[in-house]
């Protein structure tokens, strides 16, 4: 990226497609950074650092620290609009995701062939070799940016698997999604053929070093009793190991989406953490792509945030070579930025904060655990001896062996059936005849080259002077096909916000004019909801949804959360932004001191014991305003106004610096204006500055309550000392 | 259906890696029928990531794989088809793959593979 403060120029990234050409191939783990020290702190499994990026939201407190975990961090985008997908990843890439998987729109898997150019999706993007590309150009220059490799991934299934698989290795695709189990159980395409595809798909992965992820963890979230399926999570989990490894893709990238498998309320982890621990042992050597539990998922993003968590510690008390994040949002809507982002800060947060866990404990040796790790490898080696005797695999799903919710080998008969010669695209796997030949590299099975070259057997391609995937000028790229449905149409209408001129409000596309409201009505969930959308008009929101609703009491209260559009165009230039405060250096302040000693009282005024704001703003070892040579008389906590402006009489102060925190009933405003009024009637109010401060202060409202000047959050010791210093030097030039 | 406690008596007196590998030894030999099944056939899904790699577009490869199927060709492989015409006709394998996807050489296509 030329510039990091500056916006993404969609148009820029379209332009030359054509001859776009992937600067690598294959997935990229992070590099481990032993023992890394930062601020004040040593991390035991941290990664390498980045060279910009936006740190977790306390790290002011830290030197601004930005520490990398040390699993590949995933963000699954779903936008629908590949333009507006890019933005979120150059987001993502700068909160530490290093993975971003590009979900799929709504039917792809049944579409029989390769979409092109730029359509809208639903629920995701229509993945073509536009998109793909443009998105594949947009993540190098947002890597350059960040000092990462990026991990592109999206999924090849459905019935034009291989027809993907080809395009993905073309295109420098990363890592991909591919099982052909989620084909047969939750598409309906036909079982004999997603295997076949499947054959020729993870050939074509191995070619390209892709990391692949496979589909067990949706048999935990389709089965009834999600955390009975434990054994057969292994059972899949292996079909598609065992399967993917003899098509000749490593160990290592052959990553099983493991989810663990039970919720809250109940004992998440005690269940779920004999499960990931059976789960590593059986599949040592494989990667581990740590998946969210999401069958239980509601509308709270607290809820989602606490199982995401929970989920991560079983990744920390065992292993995660790629830690997922499940959007908060997840189980309301199609999922927002910014929920992307606090997933992805979310994980950052957990991995740092869990950092060094396991130097210091270990799982007990023997005890429940252990019990609970046999009976679940037995319960999983037992259903795959019932394959092998029912027939093998084909005849198991026919006879709705998957997504049973019974707890192996009990059975509840709910399980998804797919009859051998039933499904999408039945009927059409054919037999290979003798002469069979295909002249390309990455072709599995049998392939009769020999009949036209024996030389040309272990390299087909050599009789076509070489395949794409070796001349990928062969490639031929497609622009776009509907002339009404693609991203220069989409972004014509909305020019001056991607310009930066206009702005609008946005969840999930450039302009949607999307917001969300939180309310809370002393009242039932009924009549709450019914109130919170006459709020709604009130505000003239369109389009307006509750998204969520919670019970504080049954007629005490009740929490609404809805989203709407705003129909508002803000003109950019036309914004008015606060100055920044005009500060005077360091040197300038001491040589004022020292040329014209200062003294100043303080405390935290009213019946109010905090004091940690006052005390950095004072403290010289915090940088405060003492270190200046400013002498200061602090009066402590719960100080009476009164004894404050007497103080300040009694030493001559120049000023009065007064803490107030507590804001209910405003108190803190009135606090502010009694010290004002008392300093007026003890005729001192002119020679004395008066400053305030607080978290919950407004600057303004506290000028108008009568303080000279009113700091909050975020301020130092040299923004208060500045402001002393001019302050009275214009009462000197003014007296 | 038996109970658990009935069906296990045989894992009973395993090890923990004798029970791994009884785990991966069944999962191989469960898998080794559809890996066959994979060596054996092919789809017209396969057979388009082919002519992809042979250099043609997502809308040519549909034309092609389409008609071969139409014409049960298809299992003497799209990418043969276009291979063969194109040394029999000594025509370069983009051109003659274009003139498959247009419609022409499917007379001669079929004399020669299903002799």
């Amino acid at each position: 990226m030329d510039n990091p403060n500056k916006r993404l120029e969609i148009e820029k990234i379209l332009e030359n497609l054509e001859n776009y050409r992937p600067r690598r191939r294959g997935w990229t783990w992070r590099k481990p950074a032993k023992n890394l020290k930062m601020s004040h702190f040593t991390y035991k499994e941290a990664s390498e650092p980045l060279k910009e990026s936006v740190p977790l939201i306390t790290a002011h407190n830290f030197e601004n620290i930005d520490p990398q975990p040390l699993p590949v961090i995933t963000t699954e985008i779903a936008s629908g609009r590949f333009e507006d997908d890019i933005r979120r990843m150059r987001m993502a890439a700068h909160h530490g995701a290093d993975h971003i998987m590009v979900i799929r729109t709504a039917g792809q898997s049944h579409f029989d062939g390769l979409i092109e150019g730029s359509p809208q999706g639903i629920g995701g993007i229509p993945i073509t070799r536009k998109q793909v590309r443009a998105q594949r150009k947009a993540l190098d220059m947002i890597e350059d940016e960040v000092g990462r490799p990026i991990n592109y991934h999206s999924y090849v299934s459905g019935v034009a698997g291989a027809d993907i698989a080809v395009m993905f290795a073309e295109e420098g695709v990363n890592g991909v999604h591919q099982d052909p189990q989620y084909n047969v159980l939750y598409r309906n395409v036909n079982t004999i053929r997603s295997f076949v595809d499947a054959c020729e798909s993870k050939k074509l992965i191995a070619w390209a070093g892709q990391a692949q992820i496979d589909g067990a963890h949706n048999a935990n979230a389709t089965a009834r009793d999600a955390w009975k399926v434990m054994p057969e999570l292994m059972v899949q989990h292996a079909i598609n190991s065992a399967f993917s490894h003899k098509v000749g893709i490593p160990k290592k990238n052959i990553c099983l989406s493991t989810v663990p498998p039970s919720h809250t309320p109940g004992p998440s982890v005690f269940m779920d953490l004999p499960y990931a621990v059976a789960l590593r042992q059986f599949f040592e050597g494989y990667g581990m792509r740590a998946q969210m539990h999401t069958k239980y998922i509601e509308s709270s993003t607290r809820d989602a945030t606490v199982t995401h968590v929970l989920n991560m510690l079983i990744s920390k008390l065992t292993s995660a070579d790629i830690q997922s994040t499940i959007t908060p949002d997840e189980g309301r809507n199609v999922p927002w930025h910014i929920y992307n982002i606090e997933a992805l800060d979310t994980a950052k947060q957990t991995l740092l904060g869990l950092d060094g866990l396991m130097e210091m404990i270990e799982i007990k040796e023997t005890g429940p655990l252990w019990d609970t790790v046999r009976e679940l490898q037995e319960r999983a080696v037992l259903f795959l001896e019932e394959i092998i005797e029912k027939g093998g695999y084909l005849n198991a799903v026919e006879q709705g062996f998957f997504v049973d919710s019974g707890y192996y080998p009990e059975r509840n008969g709910d399980g998804i059936k797919r009859p051998i010669n039933g499904g999408i695209g039945a009927g059409t796997v054919i037999k290979r005849e003798k002469d069979y030949m295909a002249p390309v590299t990455a072709h599995y099975g049998y392939n009769n080259v020999a009949q036209y070259d024996e030389n040309a057997v272990n390299n087909p391609s050599i009789l076509i002077d070489g395949c794409t995937l070796e001349k990928p000028e062969k490639i031929i790229y497609i622009d776009e096909l509907d002339q009404t449905d693609n991203v220069y149409e989409r972004m014509k209408d909305i020019k001056d916000h991607h310009a930066g001129t206009l702005l609008s409000p946005e969840m999930e596309w450039m302009a949607d004019g999307t917001v969300m409201i939180n309310m809370c009505f002393p009242t039932d969930i009924s009549r709450a909801q019914a109130a919170a959308l006459e709020c709604a008009k009130a505000m003239n929101l369109k389009n307006v949804e509750i998204i969520h609703k919670e019970v504080l009491h049954k007629t005490e209260g009740t929490r609404i959360e809805l989203k709407g559009t705003l129909d508002i165009n803000i003109k950019t230039d036309e914004l008015v932004i606060p100055k920044e405060p005009d500060l005077l250096s360091d040197d300038e302040i001491r040589a004022d001191i020292e040329q014209n000693p200062m003294v100043i009282v303080c405390g935290t005024v009213g019946e109010d014991e905090h004091s940690v704001g006052l005390r950095e703003i004072i403290d010289i070892k915090h940088g405060g305003i003492e270190k200046y040579g400013i002498q200061v008389h602090y009066l402590g906590t719960s100080v009476p106004t009164e004894k404050l402006v007497n103080a300040a009489i009694e030493l001559n102060a120049t000023a009065i610096l007064a803490s107030t925190i507590i804001s209910h009933d405003d108190i803190h405003y009135k606090n502010i204006a009694n010290i004002h009024q008392i300093a007026t009637e003890m005729g001192v109010r002119d020679k004395i500055t008066f400053v305030a401060g607080g978290t919950q202060i407004s600057p303004e409202i506290a000028v108008s309550k009568g303080a000279d000047a009113a700091f909050t959050r975020g301020t130092k010791g040299i923004h208060v000392a500045s402001f002393l210093v001019k302050s009275r030097q214009n009462k000197k030039g003014t007296s | 259906m038996n109970t658990f406690e009935e069906r296990r008596a045989h894992l009973k007196g395993l090890s923990n890696n004798e029970l791994k590998e009884r785990f991966w030894q069944l999962s191989e030999q469960l898998v080794e029928p559809l890996l066959k099944m994979g060596h054996e056939n092919t789809t017209p899904s396969i057979e388009r990531s082919v002519l992809l790699r042979m250099g043609f577009s997502s809308l040519e490869v549909k034309a092609i794989v389409d008609k071969a199927m139409e014409l049960e060709l298809l299992g003497h492989g799209a990418g043969n088809i276009v291979y063969r015409l194109s040394k029999e006709n000594n025509t370069p394998i983009r051109e003659t793959g274009l003139q498959l996807a247009g419609g022409q050489l499917w007379d001669q296509a079929t004399k020669i593979f299903k002799n």
